[in-house]
């Protein structure tokens, strides 16, 4: 197969690209899907499982009554219609991390189904059709031992722990989207971290890519330019960032071109993105070998959910993205690029949170889009998961606005809190960052650049007060950056003039 | 033991659970001498008839003694407490093994109770030890199970029936008073009949399901196996009920079975219609059996009922319906059996992958009726079979349930042989698998449309000599009717026979 | 219906992860064919019509309450295992691909 891909533009000279994307949702409920396990992330292995979620023979399942709540509002806000009765199924495959053997989930009948979700790509709307979000189980994970670190390939045996076997996932199918052209990476982005944005308002997930319990699979083909006729797709499994949807769509459409210039067929396949290298490899082709033999699971009854309690669900959802997100632009003053800026930074709901902390507008969106955006990015996480909160941030510009911080000192701070050092007091104090006032220790300073340039001291002296800026350098300089450049201008004037 | 002890000891035997229950309350007894009795009756006697595939005597024995504590106390935790039980081994038991009669549950102790057996500890009774069965309850002969057969305490050389062969087994070899069972196509009834025992299947979701091993988890019932009608009535009262575990379960209470099957005592059944259903019975039937049918129906009679045919025209496709259903079932519930997380693991290869494993392990450790029944659900549920069969089927089911509603408009119970024939011998049709299945015939019907059974003996038929049962089938959720009419049939049978049929010593 | 054939037979042996050797493939395909025979008697019985009963009694809506209820201590959950390494199930090396 071709290993030179082919670069973005020509790709879009000759090709469409058609997406469709798979996210499964790990919903934050107390307890299991089907049993009163824990749910908790992190906890010793195998040590939140019951004969259920571990499939111990004769065990039998009991749904979760906030989980099928938490599904019916993801439709709703998805602009779905609810089933009046659905049933879940069985799918039958053999997987060590499974612990029946067949994952309980919703076939033909699911909870949620025809919606839709308006994504926003630089002030142009692409409207998502939502096919269905249906309820499953997750599986257990293994730990691949010997070999090389962590990988499947090579591995001696595997380790499994089924505390994550049974959390309840909602799986959330888009029909396939076309007419994007160039925008592709950036719908797909768009489209998950609004996905993301809408969970987090609904408060039925942590909604923590990195944690994985946001999961998104990628499903790209190419077409013929004109064509309308959808070509081959494959699916990206293991897409576990925002930026890596769009890395992983672009990368995608690359590749297939490269493959279909060649003359090639592209294979129908499951690919795994890799984060660190930015490219796809092939996993396991999809063959008619795989045939699930999905029925419904006998030891669950149907779920018939009736209209009043759809309606009442439904009297239970925040406000609209779109609506919410003209209101909040309208309250904070933004301008359309500062606003799209922020949504494609998907910082619009830390910004909201650093608002509604206490933070200008401008104040939150400075730190979030200009320092924090730019540490996420080199790090390849989202803002909200470096570690700094809204609290921090309201914290740190208060500290510059009382003076005892400058906006260096305070990029420092923010290093000290992706660090983890503590507090920004704790920081400050422990870094020793906070702005001298001392007059003594900058007079002498003072005194002592003047010594050191008689010339630019000269120069002032006759009334070009201009150059008090590179004495003012010098200064700064001694003090490593802990002092009032203001203030200490005034000492340079008062001395020389 | 000396010749008065024996005598004693022998009495303990053949009383019913209910009589030894009384016996406890007038302080004749105490649960240990029972418990002692059984279990010194199961090693004199369980070498050849093979009903227990698991004896735990320490823990039965200190069950016993907590039960005579406890009366001691004045505390006793039900009416059956300190009258010992056989559980079938397809039902989960905290730290007793629970192999399903297979070898690939060899050694598997499972670290929880099956809801029905923690009913069982919450109500005092002590628990001899687990049952022999066909594997995974998939037979009518206990021969598929992967430890040996149980044999027929009537005829060694006969099955005792399946897939409850051990259970029925051990209590008609008076080894145990009690034992539960499972009923997936028959596997309570069937054996029952042809050991001339009582077994009950109860309405499907009027006992918890949580803790039994699934064939077919929409068929599938835990029952009674006993050796009169009012002791299952009571072991029915003791386990039954609603299970939040088992989502299936039916949230309300069970119909007053005790009283139902006392009033069916008194012999009065006026007012009763009872319909014989048409289909079941006539050809395949074996004549000593339908001879036996026919007396059963008269003394229904003689008591008061009122008796008529009924067709229900669609049970001659009950046996392929059930064929297609419970294959399709088990073939998914069969597949947690992979060898990773217990049970066996078999290498083929010292480097063997993980799929490797499975599939040697899967070979190996189940046996040839498994197998069979295992590639027919995967061909049944395959892409593009799935509407002709499994759905094909539950339509037809449909239709089955259909005509057990148009009949109990007519009639308060329906009823019929339990079984087409007496018990055959050992080995005879294990090799034709269609001959095998043709036992279920009568009894499936009921599970196809969760509908409650009772199997009562109905006297030994002329050409062998051997027992065979009278079904009584009656509405769900109206168990009560199968324990009343059971009951009146029962006194009416026991008066004209002048006592129990019983094996004569093994 | 159609008969099954012993290529059709090794497939579904496979799809079900049952390692059957070729005596046993010679000894299974006729008999299931037998039994598949005897169950095509229900193609046609019931009407396109006629709903499908899949439980016995129409219950729905069965939930529980979304509250944390005693598990297994990972003793138990271990207690069966074929091998265990690091309180986690060990299982031999998977081939194929990352779930």
């Amino acid at each position: 197969m071709s290993d030179t891909l082919v670069a973005f533009d020509d790709v879009l000279a000759s090709y469409d690209p058609a997406l469709g994307l798979e996210v499964h949702v790990e919903l934050n409920t107390n307890s299991k899907m089907f049993c009163g396990c824990p749910t908790e992330f992190g906890a010793e292995p195998n040590s939140q499982v019951c004969p259920t979620c571990l499939g111990l023979p004769g065990a039998m399942p009991v749904v979760n009554r906030v989980a099928v709540e938490s599904a019916i509002r993801i439709g709703l806000a998805l602009n779905c219609e609810i089933a009046e009765w659905c049933r879940f199924a069985r799918k039958n495959y053999f997987y060590p991390d499974m612990p029946k053997n067949f994952q309980t989930s919703q076939y033909d009948e699911p909870i949620a189904f025809d919606g839709w979700m308006d994504v926003d790509v630089d002030g142009e709307t692409f409207r998502v059709e939502i096919e269905r979000a249906h309820m499953e189980e997750d599986t257990g994970k293994s730990l691949h031992v010997g070999g090389a670190t962590g990988r499947i390939h090579g591995a001696s045996h595997s380790l499994v722990d089924y505390n994550r076997a049974g959390i309840p996932l909602i799986e959330i199918v888009t029909r396939p989207i076309t007419g994007m052209g160039a925008k592709a990476p950036d719908v797909a982005k768009a489209y998950v971290a609004q996905l993301r944005d809408l969970i987090v308002a609904l408060g039925v997930s942590d909604a923590r890519m990195d944690q994985g319990s946001i999961r998104a699979d990628v499903n790209l083909s190419l077409s013929p330019k004109g064509s309308g006729v959808l070509g081959t797709r494959t699916e990206t499994k293991n897409v576990n960032s925002l930026r890596s949807v769009e890395r992983a769509v672009r990368y995608e459409m690359s590749r297939h071109a490269a493959v279909l210039g060649a003359g090639e067929t592209i294979l129908q396949e499951t690919r795994h993105w890799h984060e660190d290298t930015g490219v796809t490899t092939s996993g396991r082709e999809k063959s008619d070998a795989e045939d699930y033999r999905y029925f419904p699971e006998p030891d669950l009854v149907p779920v018939a959910p009736s209209r009043e309690w759809v309606e009442e669900l439904r009297g239970t959802l925040p406000e609209n993205p779109t609506q919410k997100r003209a209101r909040l632009q309208a309250e904070w003053g933004f301008s359309d690029f500062e606003m799209r800026d922020t949504v494609a930074a998907g910082a619009l709901l830390i910004v909201e949170e650093t608002i509604n902390a206490g933070a200008t507008p401008q104040v939150a969106r400075k730190w979030w889009l200009g320092e924090m955006a730019r540490r996420a990015n080199e790090a390849g996480v989202e803002v909200g998961a470096l570690g700094v909160t809204p609290a921090h941030v309201v914290r740190v510009q208060a500290l510059v606005d009382e003076g005892t911080l400058n906006d260096k000192l305070a990029r420092q701070v923010f290093d000290g809190l992706l660090a983890g050092e503590g507090t920004p007091d704790e920081i400050v104090a422990a870094r020793g960052l906070a702005i001298v006032s001392d007059d003594g220790a900058l007079s002498a300073a003072v005194d002592n650049a003047i010594a050191a340039n008689p010339d630019v001291a000269d120069k002032i002296r006759d009334g070009k007060v201009a150059a008090a800026g590179a004495l003012i350098g010098e200064v700064m300089k001694e003090m490593r950056g802990q002092a009032d450049a203001g203030r200490v201008r005034e000492l340079i004037l008062e001395k020389l003039t | 033991m000396s010749a008065p002890g024996a005598e004693r000891a022998a009495r303990l035997l053949r009383a019913s659970a209910a009589e030894l229950a009384d016996a406890l309350a007038a302080g004749e007894t105490t649960s240990v001498e029972i418990t002692q009795a059984h279990l010194d009756r199961i090693a004199a006697v369980d070498g050849p008839v093979h009903a227990f595939l698991h004896v735990d005597a320490e823990g039965a024995l200190a069950q016993a003694k907590a039960s005579d504590e406890r009366r001691a106390a004045g505390t006793l935790l039900s009416a059956l407490d300190g009258v010992p039980i056989a559980v079938k081994d397809v039902l989960a038991t905290e730290g007793m093994p629970t192999t399903c009669g297979s070898k690939i549950l060899e050694g598997w102790v499972p670290p929880y109770d099956a809801t029905v057996v923690r009913r069982l500890k919450e109500a005092g009774l002590p628990i001899l030890g687990k049952t022999n069965m066909d594997e995974f309850a998939m037979g009518s002969s206990t021969e598929h199970s992967a430890y040996g057969p149980t044999h027929n305490p009537w005829d060694l050389d006969r099955i005792p029936g399946g897939s409850g062969g051990g259970s029925a087994a051990a209590v008609a070899a008076f080894e145990a008073p009690l034992a539960l069972g499972t009923d997936t196509g028959g596997s309570i009834r069937q054996p029952g009949a042809v050991t001339g025992t009582v077994g009950m299947k109860p309405t499907y979701g009027g006992i918890s399901r949580y803790g039994l091993v699934a064939m077919a988890n929409s068929l599938d019932q835990v029952g009674p196996v006993t050796r009169t009608v009012l002791d299952a009535a009571l072991l029915h009262e003791a386990i039954g009920g609603h299970d939040p575990r088992d989502s299936t379960s039916i949230d309300q209470p069970l119909p007053p079975l005790v009283e139902a099957a006392r009033q069916g005592l008194t012999g009065d059944l006026t007012g009763l219609k009872v319909g014989v259903v048409t289909e079941l019975s006539g050809d395949g039937y074996q004549p000593g059996v339908l001879a036996r049918f026919q007396e059963g129906v008269d003394l229904l009679v003689k008591a008061g009922a009122e008796v008529v045919e009924v067709s229900c025209p669609h049970f001659v496709h009950a046996l392929a319906t059930y064929y297609l259903i419970m294959p399709c079932e088990a073939s998914s519930n069969l597949a947690k059996f992979d060898a990773m997380r217990y049970g066996l693991r078999v290498w083929p290869s010292e480097d063997a992958s993980a799929e490797e494993v499975m599939r040697a392990t899967r070979d190996a450790g189940f046996g040839d009726e498994v197998k069979r029944r295992i590639i027919l659900g995967t061909y049944a549920l395959s892409s593009g079979y799935y509407d002709a069969y499994y759905g094909q089927a539950q339509k037809v089911r449909t239709l089955i349930s259909r005509d057990f509603e148009a009949a109990f408009e007519k009639v308060d119970v329906l009823v019929s042989p339990t079984a087409p024939t007496t018990a055959f011998k050992l080995g005879e049709k294990l090799d034709d698998p269609i001959a095998m299945y043709l036992n279920d015939l009568a009894t499936i019907p009921a599970n196809l449309a969760g509908v409650p059974g009772i199997s009562v003996p109905s006297g030994l038929a002329d050409e062998d000599g051997l027992p065979a049962g009278f079904q009584i089938l009656a509405p769900a959720l109206a168990d009560d009717r199968c324990y009343r009419v059971g009951a009146a049939l029962e006194a009416a049978l026991l008066e004209q026979w002048g006592g129990p049929l019983v094996p004569k010593e093994i | 219906m159609p008969e099954i054939t012993r290529d059709e037979v090794a497939h579904l042996a496979n799809l079900a992860r049952i390692d059957l050797d070729d005596a046993e493939l010679d000894h299974l395909a006729p008999q299931l064919s037998v039994i598949l025979e005897s169950v095509a008697s229900l193609s046609g019985v019931a009407a396109g019509d006629i709903p499908p009963t899949s439980h016995a009694l129409p219950l729905t809506n069965v939930f529980r309450e979304d509250v944390v209820t005693p598990g297994l201590t990972p003793e138990q959950a271990l207690s069966g295992a074929p091998e265990v390494e690091e309180q986690r199930f060990s299982v031999p090396r998977i081939l194929g691909d990352e779930q």
